[in-house]
């Protein structure tokens, strides 16, 4: 049989990104024996694209701010679809897991009193998110990537000492690995410097694989993209929620075609930067939506008066959410008022002065420079609307991130619920960090109540894991894996993009199934020694599996909301808002389920305005929600004061639990 | 507005290798990366390429073109005149893995020895309170995208394999200043290990590092130079070091 | 592969036997670096050597080459600062109390040594451009740890240049009272870019305010800091331009002493 590294661990994360180094420290932290595994290099992972920053209430720029607030903009966000507690134990622990970068050494910019500097963003009614300039991602990345040597240069010095924490670059996990009685026993996959195959066995896995968006052809993710973490919770047994969400970023270059799709950051608008098609016109005061139309600027000098004092002025509608924003964006070009290129003309040349510019954007700046041989702050962008984040992900329990398969985790955009049906800029690296650390100490504790039977990898599922991914080598003169991934992009591109038909999805569905019979006899030449033919051949695999979930959910879902838009049910439905659905795997095929979404409690409920749900939710919902509401109004004690407490320091949550329990 | 190209690429691993020629459609608009991707696709499924982002940022898509070390991600087409052929090879300082894949293991190495930050113990999160001016220098440091083209265009190691031994590399010299920079890091002997165990007098500031770092970091002149003005402070200042003579001897 | 490699073999370098696959002239630079010094080094030692030609009376003009001038062997005139020093031999110069340091400080000199370790050591001649030595210890061993001392070379320059000001001052007071002729302008603007390169050297960075961790607790050093980071960025062009105006005005001042053409008088 082909030769096997067989190493063992108390948690595997797979994946390098945010939340995997996170969960990987809060393990080792636990003194568990950790292993991290990711595909790229350590400090590559698709985190260091993250430019705006990290969204938490510390109010360091407006006191006013607190984690109420940012609850209701995360809801109001995800249009009410977010599971509650997720959003609520985000929004209360994302100020503590922002400090505690600074104890690793992340310097953040700052205020002038020598705080965490905090900018303004789409959907945040406070600056909210910690930056440094536009490259917060990678100040996350390599701020916890150093943390990670740190631990290591602990665990070099005390070599007796019981956790550890390896991280092993290069290397692709193919498959999660369950024994007997269904409980993850390890995970398999292999080098790709060498090829060789390598058996991680453990009781406890995270996953924090990132996203989907490699499947779309005009997207702002990196090749890793490719939904792994998803496809190993499926096949593993576990379910996916809210796969109909997709978000597509607002503003990624349209050109040149190479470059077609890289993120033109958020901050563009937020310090200052405006949308206007090929008239001149700021189009997007058109596009305020009825939900939102309280909360934004109706005349253009409003909106400019809002940077400067936005006390006594409504902010910009720039600023709106981004699937608002995309939408907006792809109406204009449609209607014949686009750019050049397809987009629509993005500017800050004639809103600050060059040399601001160059100083508050500087990635930006250079990208347009060296990318376009434009130069931002002597002419306008062109951007249009590109894939960036998939909302929906592994079902998990919000205080432990455990998916239903015991032993599997799920941290970061791989995990579903958190966003809802669209996330707000910077909740990302937030997300990251507060879920990353749950993560990892609910995979530690597992691993403490598994000690004494630790589960057993059968050797007939590792035969079966090596056979299928050696599988492309024995196919001779088959598909050409770099084809498929073409076509399938142009498939998601075209059928499952940012406006859906239920004709173009179920048209979609077909030729997924197509590509999906056409990637079994995917054949690879050459050896196993860093072959990116194999490695894509083996992506795949994953990529149409999610591809297909995204597809199926986005044909069951008949209403819009967020990162989904039906162009034949263009409204937003509250029946819909009531359920969820869930993607799971029945032998080779993919079923949808409806599901009721976990009721909020009426304590968070009364942070809203009666007038604002009645926008979301169904005439039912609102008749029980008015007699609850008059009931608790009378009887409201603790749960307040707890909540208080929790905007501070602490992560306890609204019903007094502590952290990481179930 | 596609054109047809020479390439030429180091295909190989470390038994051997040559540079093999390669004629590939060519887009207004690409970059170097793009290319090769459509060599991947259309004539060498299996050339071995180093990617992420495709948009600068991550750092991995290092090699030497036209024996310059580049971002391969961040070298557009038009920078060649139409009729030149385009070399790409494998990062020449690092063992080669297969074709313009290297093993960059060297640098994570070196970063696993430098002492790591030492925050004040008696503050507790959320109590860091550092000024702007005072974080803006190991700010600059921070935008290292470990892309490792510093540490590939350094004579030092590049031409002397044996001094990877004693020389850590210019993007363990600006993560040295960072951290002596840090306004709250509370080591005292950043300076006497970057001279002592990091190598430090080896770069005699030629300055190639400064020229190839795609995020334009002042390598030498606001990273490594500081650094070596530091280590003067404790090691060459011949006040101090008479005062540490006669101390010495009265002890 | 960051922590565990599997480490069954031991791995080498690609082959490749070029010693440069570099396609653009990067021997130009180098090349332009060894004329340019090697032509001011030619100069410099002839005016060093040379003993005349470096006072003209009529205008108090003194060239920097033999400032301070501190010999019996000197002009009385052009000793501004005495002569207590005996007669000098022909092979001494007679500004040895300076040239000794300005060669030093430019020869220790974080610039200069990028330029002369590439150009006439080719250590490395260009950037990916394979070097010739075999071996290789940098600055770390005798002689080349000294250049550690450029600090102390940069304390001297200060005081030199501090004498370069005054003797362009004292050229204002020509014999007949207060004037200016073209050479004062040129004394003045070799002195200015004099100070220029001396102040934005990285030792002088340093000193100035780099070495402080907290700036925001030394606004005065701060400012300060800023300023000579300012000058430091174009530490290069300096280094260049005072070669050439260090050579203009010694070439002047020889010019007008020898009398080839007389002073181009402004105002007395």
């Amino acid at each position: 049989m082909t030769e096997i590294e067989r190493l063992s661990f108390d948690v595997v994360v797979i994946g390098a990104g945010g939340a995997g180094l996170r969960a990987a420290i809060e393990a080792r932290l636990h003194g568990k024996r950790t292993a991290v595994v990711c595909k790229s290099l350590f400090g590559k992972a698709h985190t260091v694209m993250a430019e705006g920053g990290a969204a938490a209430a510390m109010g360091n720029v407006n006191p006013r701010d607190n984690w109420k607030v940012h609850f209701q903009d995360t809801m109001r966000g995800g249009k009410f679809l977010n599971h509650w507690r997720m959003a609520e134990l985000h929004a209360k622990e994302a100020p503590d897991r922002i400090w505690e970068l600074e104890t690793y050494g992340a310097l953040f910019d700052r205020t002038p009193d020598g705080k965490i500097s905090q900018r303004n963003f789409g959907g945040h009614q406070y600056p909210r998110l910690a930056h440094v300039g536009d490259r917060t991602g990678l100040e996350l990345i390599r701020t916890l990537q150093q943390k990670v040597v740190a631990l290591q240069q602990e665990d070099d010095a005390n070599p007796d000492s019981d956790g550890c924490i390896e991280v092993y670059a290069e290397c692709t996990i193919t498959e999660i690995l369950l024994d007997e009685i269904g409980r993850v026993a390890g995970a398999f996959g292999y080098r790709r410097e060498s090829g060789q195959f390598v058996l991680f066995q453990a009781p406890a896995v995270v996953l924090a694989t990132g996203g989907i968006g490699k499947s779309y052809k005009v997207t702002s993710n990196s090749w890793e993209y490719t939904g792994d973490g998803h496809a190993l919770a499926l096949r593993a047994g576990a379910s996916l929620v809210n796969m109909e969400f997709v978000q597509f970023h607002p503003t990624g270059m349209v050109w040149p075609p190479s470059v077609k799709g890289i993120l033109v950051t958020e901050s563009v608008r937020g310090d200052g930067g405006v949308l206007l098609n090929s008239e001149g016109r700021r189009f997007m005061f058109d596009y305020v939506p009825d939900v939102f139309r309280s909360q934004y600027a109706e005349t253009e000098e409003e909106a400019d008066r809002w940077y400067d004092d936005p006390d006594n002025n409504r902010r910009p509608p720039e600023l709106l959410p981004r699937d608002e924003v995309a939408r907006a964006i792809n109406a204009e070009v449609k209607a014949g008022r686009g750019s050049p290129h397809g987009g629509v003309f993005l500017d800050v040349s004639t809103r600050m002065p060059a040399e601001v510019i160059r100083r508050r954007l500087p990635s930006m700046y250079h990208q347009f420079k060296e990318l376009a041989d434009v130069d931002i702050t002597a002419e306008p962008m062109e951007v249009g609307p590109t894939c960036h984040y998939v909302m929906g992900g592994v079902d998990v329990d919000p205080d432990s991130t455990a998916a239903s398969v015991p032993g599997l985790f799920a941290a970061g955009e791989v995990a579903g619920g958190m966003h809802g049906s669209n996330r707000l800029g910077g909740n990302s690296l937030s997300d990251l960090l507060v879920f990353g650390r749950r993560a990892g100490a609910a995979a530690a504790a597992y691993h403490s109540s598994v000690v004494g039977d630790l589960p057993q990898v059968p050797e007939s599922a590792v035969a079966a894991a090596v056979e299928t991914a050696l599988a492309p080598f024995a196919t001779e003169s088959g598909e050409n894996p770099y084809a498929l991934q073409q076509e399938l992009q142009q498939v998601m591109n075209d059928l499952v993009g940012i406006i859906r038909r239920a004709d173009e999805l179920e048209q979609a569905l077909v030729r997924l199934a197509e590509l999906k019979e056409r990637a079994k006899k995917v054949s690879v030449t050459g050896g196993r020694r860093y072959n990116p033919a194999w490695h894509l051949a083996l992506d795949l695999r994953n990529m149409l599996l999610v591809s297909e979930c995204v597809a199926r959910a986005a044909l069951e879902r008949k209403e819009s909301r967020g990162g989904h838009t039906r162009d034949d049910y263009p409204d937003m439905d509250p029946a819909w808002r009531r359920i969820n659905l869930v993607c799971s795997l029945r032998g080779d095929t993919v079923v949808v389920e409806h599901r009721p979404l976990p009721a909020m409690p009426v304590e968070l409920l009364r942070l809203f305005d009666i007038e604002e749900l009645r926008k979301y939710m169904t005439e039912e919902e609102l008749a029980v929600l008015e007699s609850d509401m008059t009931e608790s109004a009378i009887g409201q004690s603790g749960v307040e004061a707890g909540a208080e407490f929790g905007a501070g320091r602490s992560g306890s949550t609204a019903d007094g639990k502590e952290g990481t329990s179930r | 507005m596609s054109t047809m190209r020479d390439f030429r690429i180091w295909r190989g691993d470390e038994t051997g290798g040559a540079l093999v020629d390669y004629q590939v459609e060519v887009n207004e608009g690409e970059v170097v990366l793009d290319v090769i991707h459509r060599l991947q696709a259309t004539q060498a499924p299996d050339l071995a390429v180093r990617w992420n982002c495709k948009a600068g940022k991550c750092g991995s898509c290092s090699a030497e073109i036209n024996g310059k070390p580049r971002l391969m991600c961040m070298t557009r087409m038009s920078v060649f005149a139409p009729d030149e052929t385009v070399t790409v090879t494998p990062l020449r300082t690092f063992p080669v893995i297969r074709d313009l894949v290297t093993d960059v293991s060297y640098n994570y190495e070196k970063a696993r020895q430098i002492p790591a930050f030492a925050p004040p113990p008696d503050l507790r999160p959320g109590e860091y309170r550092m000024m702007q001016v005072d974080v803006e220098r190991s700010q600059e440091f921070r935008k290292c995208i470990e892309c490792f083209l510093c540490q590939n265009t350094c004579h030092v190691t590049r031409d002397h394999e044996e001094n990877k031994r004693v020389f850590a590399g210019p993007r363990l010299f600006i993560r040295a200043a960072e951290l002596d920079m840090h306004p709250l890091d509370t080591r005292k002997d950043r300076k006497e290990f970057a001279q002592a165990e990091q190598g430090l007098g080896y770069c005699n500031i030629t300055k190639c590092c400064t020229e190839v770092c795609p995020e334009h970091i002042k390598i030498t002149d606001n990273g490594i130079i500081p650094m070596k003005e530091r280590v003067v402070d404790r090691r060459y200042d011949p006040l101090v070091w008479l005062g540490s003579k006669i101390f010495r001897r009265r002890s | 592969m960051t922590t565990t490699a599997t480490g069954t073999e031991v791995r080498s370098r690609a082959k490749i036997t070029a010693r440069t696959l570099r396609t653009d002239r990067w021997w130009l630079a180098p090349l332009l670096t060894v004329l340019g010094l090697l032509a001011f080094v030619v100069y410099a030692t002839i005016r060093a050597f040379m003993g005349r030609y470096y006072w003209v009376d009529d205008y108090h003009y003194l060239t920097p080459f033999y400032s301070p001038c501190m010999s019996q062997s000197c002009i009385p005139e052009a000793a501004h600062f005495g002569r207590p020093l005996p007669e000098f031999p022909g092979f001494i110069p007679l500004a040895v109390i300076s040239l000794p340091f300005l060669l030093a400080f430019r020869l220790t000199c974080y610039y200069y040594r990028r330029a002369y370790y590439r150009s006439f050591w080719l250590s490395p001649p260009a950037c990916a451009v394979a070097e010739p030595h075999a071996k290789y210890t940098g600055e770390t061993r005798f002689p080349l740890v000294l250049q550690n001392f450029h600090r102390y070379f940069f304390y001297a320059a200060l005081i030199i240049s501090l004498i370069n000001t005054y003797d362009a001052l004292l050229a204002f007071n020509t014999a007949d009272g207060f004037g200016i002729g073209l050479g004062n302008l040129i004394l003045l603007g070799n002195v200015l870019l004099l100070w220029a390169y001396t102040l934005s050297c990285h030792s002088c960075r340093h000193i100035v305010g780099g070495r402080l961790r907290h700036f925001s607790r030394h606004p005065v050093r701060y400012w300060a800091w800023t300023q000579v980071s300012k000058l430091n960025a174009r530490h290069m062009q300096f280094a260049w331009i005072t070669l050439g105006t260090l050579v203009l005005t010694d070439a002047y001042v020889m010019a007008v002493s020898a009398e080839w053409f007389s002073d181009l008088r402004f105002y007395n």
